[in-house]
């Protein structure tokens, strides 16, 4: 017999899957924008704005060879010589959140601390996306057409 | 002593058949729980119960947490 010790609290928070009642509630993950630039220390910020912006995004996340978040660039940092390194403009340990947490609590917390957008994570740091305030709104709006039968 | 695996090694062994079993309450599996798992509260999960179970394949039990 085998245990999975981080049992399902690691699983949901991983943003995988589950069955159940609470399975019906709309999460995180489901607007989560998982094709966020990111970047790697060292990297010289030219090259990072240049492939930030050809991707049409004005942030970028530093992370390791696993995909923890190690900082967030943002556009400002972008007026930097382009030589300069990632790691000394970066924002280090952004705040991160869950992908199990429910859409309508986050959309609640975010507004409740003036919050546009925020980065979701795996239970071990690992980048999952970028969440946009407009977007949880879009999704609860969704979801609530689906429920009532609204076009 | 079951041993202990990670998430990783559960999607590994579940693709290959291995069978998920929630020992919380009935009323919390019926919450949540892992796609496929049986649910079988700590108190019934007697060695027979487990042996019958794994007899044909490896069975994984979980909880909410580490605690």
């Amino acid at each position: 017999m085998l245990r999975y010790a981080a049992g399902k609290r690691d699983w949901t928070a991983a943003g995988l899957p589950f069955e159940g009642a609470q399975a019906r509630i709309p999460r995180v993950l489901a607007v989560t924008r998982c094709d966020v630039p990111t970047c790697r220390l060292g990297e010289p910020i030219g090259a990072v704005r240049d492939r930030t912006r050809s991707a049409g995004w004005d942030t970028c996340f530093v992370i390791t060879e696993q995909r923890v978040v190690l900082g967030r660039v943002r556009t400002e940092a972008f007026a930097a010589a382009p030589d300069t390194p990632v790691e000394t403009l970066m924002e280090p340990g952004p705040s991160t959140f869950r992908p199990d947490v429910p859409l309508s609590q986050m959309l609640d917390y975010m507004t409740e601390h003036g919050i546009r957008r925020a980065v979701i994570t795996d239970q071990d740091g690992r980048l999952l996306g970028l969440i946009a305030r407009e977007d949880l709104e879009r999704g609860l709006a969704a979801t609530h057409r689906s429920e009532t039968g609204a076009g | 002593m079951p041993r202990d695996i990670d998430r990783e090694q559960v999607r590994e062994l579940v693709a290959q058949g291995a069978q998920l079993v929630e020992v919380m309450p009935a009323e919390e599996y019926e919450q949540e729980h892992l796609p496929g798992a049986l649910s079988i509260p700590l108190e019934s999960l007697t060695p027979a119960k487990v042996q019958r179970l794994a007899r044909d394949r490896s069975l994984i039990v979980y909880c909410y947490d580490q605690q």
